[in-house]
């Protein structure tokens, strides 16, 4: 049987990466080894995961220097040499080993109007929308976010501005922008505007490249420029 | 800067870069017809001087520099730097200005 040679992070912010042997099998996931350490080897591990199918968004670490969920990330598609390297997701506070504190990366959600304002009451009738119209297909394309935090740690911007909102923020803000159930689209604009939000972004696309749900943060951010700026010329803003 | 204001800003930027692509390719396409065509320094202040089209185009191109070079320095200084505030909105304003009087100081003396 051949052996995984993984170092993984421990501690906190001044913490270093420590060496572990897992066993390796078919068919294995990084959090499969995540895992056995701490259940073979070390039990003081702290690593977050939930759902194991790549729905609920908790597992999310940075495996070989990418950040990536590592319940549907398989051992064969990123070992090198049979070597592996697991630590916390970037640009995030880590609370000890893989374990990051989100807070930042929800509170930005919470400051982007990321919330759904209903224009209806219970007792008024289903709102009808065309499946094929513009908007309900841009927010097709964006609805599917589990927010992992990958794209965020995975973004340049994000660790050179502090403040700026991050492409999983946006993207949401952005299937909002386009519901047309929603009555916040004024003040969800302005919350995207200005150099924190949606115009800071450098259309790297690192987050499209690195979502594992295939989602396009990149193309809903370009939507919230579009929108934010055409609300400017309307003084809107 | 309110969100109001980073956003016109930003529109700026880019309505100043599309100006610059149409502005940089007519500049260099003078030059190499000037240089090409053998004229001397002479020939073409000549045919600058006095003319307000020469004198309307490189004005309005110095004037998209000098709104698109400070607020990209802006954003290098905010992202590179961490420097961000008053205190960077002052300096891009200071070399905004700086670039418009050297640039249409410039344009002034070739054309008038």
């Amino acid at each position: 049987m051949s052996v995984l040679e993984v170092k993984v992070w421990r501690g906190g912010a001044d913490g270093d990466y420590r060496g572990y042997s897992v066993p390796r099998e078919d068919a294995q996931t990084v959090l499969d080894v995540v895992t056995h350490i701490q259940r073979r080897i070390d039990p003081t591990l702290a690593y977050r995961f939930a759902c194991r199918v790549g729905m609920c968004g908790s597992c999310a670490m940075t495996v070989n220097g990418k950040p990536r969920w590592t319940c549907r990330t398989h051992v064969a598609q990123v070992a090198r040499d049979d070597r592996l390297e697991i630590g916390p997701l970037a640009h995030l506070p880590i609370v000890r080993d893989l374990v990051t504190d989100m807070r930042e990366f929800f509170d930005k959600w919470a400051r982007a109007k990321g919330e759904f304002k209903p224009t209806a009451s219970r007792r008024d009738d289903f709102a009808r929308v065309e499946p094929a119209s513009p908007a309900r297909r841009a927010v097709d394309a964006a609805i599917e976010c589990i927010g992992c935090g990958v794209c965020y740690a995975a973004c340049d911007v994000v660790a050179w501005n502090p403040r700026y909102l991050g492409p999983a923020a946006l993207n949401r803000a952005w299937t909002l922008v386009n519901d047309a159930r929603d009555g916040a689209r004024r003040e969800r604009v302005v919350a995207v505007a200005g150099d924190a939000g949606c115009l800071a972004c450098h259309t790297h696309e690192t987050c499209t490249e690195r979502c594992p749900k295939h989602l396009a943060p990149t193309a809903s951010i370009a939507g919230l420029k579009r929108a934010t700026a055409f609300a400017a010329l309307r003084g809107e803003l | 800067m309110s969100a109001r204001t980073e956003t016109w800003a930003w529109l700026a930027q880019r309505a100043s870069a599309a100006l610059l692509a149409l502005c940089v390719v007519i500049h260099l396409a003078t030059m190499i017809v000037a240089v090409r065509g053998g004229l001397s320094a002479a020939d073409i202040l000549g045919r600058t001087r006095g003319s307000a089209l020469w004198a309307a185009f490189y004005g309005l191109f110095v004037l998209a520099v000098a709104i698109h070079a400070p607020l990209g320095l802006r954003t290098i200084a905010s992202e590179w730097l961490g420097w961000r505030g008053h205190g960077a909105d002052a300096a891009c304003t200071v070399i905004a200005l700086a670039l418009l009087a050297l640039g249409w100081f410039a344009v002034a003396a070739v054309t008038l």
